[in-house]
């Protein structure tokens, strides 16, 4: 617009005028949404705390998921049979692509791959403190299947339903492909349990491992967990981190006994009156401890990833610069 | 470490290990880029002005025929340096268990998308033309077969 226009209509509303108005119709079209449980997608106005906490949200589940492979791939060399092994390999190559389809929704928030990448390998970003743990045992594959998965799975379910369209449709996949990874957890419990008393006892022991590190994952009770109000109120949570942790011991309660094995808690109980499964004291002392870096394995989680990263770089520039020349042949080729 | 042994045992200075463990800063991640960008128009779900990594690695939207028949739908993105790579890595991303038998990959950002915000305007013809839908018409209600 020419600078005579404006010295005409000295009334044109100024850029920053223009975007509070743009803001003020945009709060109200989110609000709608929010009203509606309908689905924010990625092109729409959101508010910025809105971005930020997705952002945080879905690059440290993508995290959880890179970190998590590496408890597991340590054990597909020692796995007992041909078929564990295939089985493993299976579910780790899952956990890679839960990873990569969470970068992907998170890319649509305004963060470059790069990015993320950077931050989990500087030890600036966080994922799941259960996996700074470590898998001493052929029995903890049982226990990380069946207590870790089905805790994630707990988690996961409800995230499906999540306001922002593309974390939604990143979980209804996941959660697709983590059932089998729950049940063939079970089935090498059962299958330890069910052989010699010294398996037996490896099977109870991963479980006493993981009981109490599992319940943690659905985070800090309610009452410490300030940003769980704000994650509700935007349709992002359904549910509070000590009702879903209820359900989960809950399950668990019941498929211990099939597995013959026991929960180490004997204060797990049903209440009545609130109508909801009680459980133990948890150390949030731990909790914390492990999240802020001082876990049993956090250095070598992240330096084990560091060192992937690194050893895939000639990998992925050789890929780009076979492209290239692709790319400039085709051109000569083209103009010939 | 030895061939057979396991990597997880913690190390036997475990204590060492706790010390050198990097500081996870307590505070959200990288607060500083998240602020909200532009929004580019050509690219469908991703909004960020640059979509190619610094290894060159572009965005390609995949989308996949479940089976013959039905049409090809949308099933994500990934990131690869050409067709043929974003096509292997599409099959191993999004095809693990049968889901397609045929892939599409696009460059996300060869796509044309409509403004969400003009959304109103762009999808007004349509408004208000009940007469284009069978429920419109009432009065032939009862009669079989129509």
């Amino acid at each position: 617009m020419a600078a005579q226009n404006l010295q005409s209509v000295p009334a044109e509303p100024t850029a920053e005028q223009r975007q509070e108005q743009a803001d003020r119709e945009g709060q109200a079209y989110f609000d709608r949404i929010m009203a509606e449980d309908s689905r924010i997608e990625p092109k729409d106005w959101m508010p910025a705390a809105y971005r930020k906490t997705l952002l945080r949200q879905i690059s440290q589940h993508a995290h959880s998921e890179i970190i998590g492979m590496q408890p597991e791939a340590n054990w597909i060399t020692r796995a007992p049979s041909l078929k564990r092994k295939a089985i493993l390999m299976a579910k780790v190559q899952d956990e890679a692509g839960h990873g990569l389809y969470l970068y992907s929704a998170a890319e649509t928030l305004g963060h470059t791959r790069d990015e993320m990448m950077d931050a989990l390998i500087a030890g600036k970003a966080r994922y799941s403190s259960i996996f700074n743990y470590p898998a001493l045992t052929w029995a903890d594959m049982g226990a990380i299947g069946w207590l870790v998965d089905g805790a994630a799975i707990c988690n996961q379910v409800p995230l499906c339903r999540a306001s922002y369209g593309p974390y939604g449709r990143a979980m209804v996949r996941i959660c697709k492909e983590e059932s089998f990874h729950q049940r063939q957890g079970f089935e090498i419990l059962l299958e330890l349990s069910n052989g010699t008393p010294e398996q037996k006892q490896m099977a109870q022991d991963a479980v006493n491992r993981w009981y109490a590190p599992s319940l943690m994952m659905f985070g800090p009770p309610d009452d410490d967990s300030p940003n769980s109000k704000q994650s509700m109120a935007w349709n992002i949570k359904r549910f509070s981190n000590d009702e879903l942790r209820s359900r989960f011991v809950g399950m668990m309660v019941e498929q211990v006994k099939v597995l013959g094995l026991t929960l180490p808690d004997s204060q797990i109980r049903y209440n009545e009156d609130t109508k909801k499964w009680e459980h133990g004291p948890l150390d949030w002392n731990e909790f914390q401890e492990v999240l802020a870096g001082r876990g049993p394995c956090n250095a070598q989680r992240l330096e084990r990833r560091r060192e992937a990263h690194d050893d895939g770089a000639w990998v992925r520039e050789a890929a780009a610069a076979y492209a290239a020349k692709q790319s400039a042949r085709m051109q000569k080729e083209n103009a010939a | 470490m030895s061939p057979h042994g396991n990597p997880e045992e913690p190390a036997s200075s475990a204590a060492e290990i706790k010390r050198e463990a990097p500081k996870v800063s307590t505070g959200s991640t990288n607060d500083s880029v998240i602020e909200p960008v532009e929004i580019k128009s050509s690219t469908t779900e991703v909004s960020t002005s640059s979509t190619t990594g610094r290894s060159g690695w572009g965005l390609w939207e995949v989308f996949v025929r479940s089976s013959r028949g039905l049409s090809h739908v949308h099933a994500g993105s990934l990131h690869a340096p050409d067709a043929a790579m974003a096509l292997r890595n599409a099959r191993d991303l999004y095809t693990r268990r049968n889901e397609g038998v045929s892939i599409w990959v696009v460059p996300a950002e060869a796509i044309a998308a409509s403004d969400p915000d003009a959304k109103g305007s762009f999808f007004e013809s349509p408004q208000g033309k009940d007469y284009r839908h069978a429920t419109y018409y009432t009065k032939s209600e009862g009669v079989k077969h129509l």
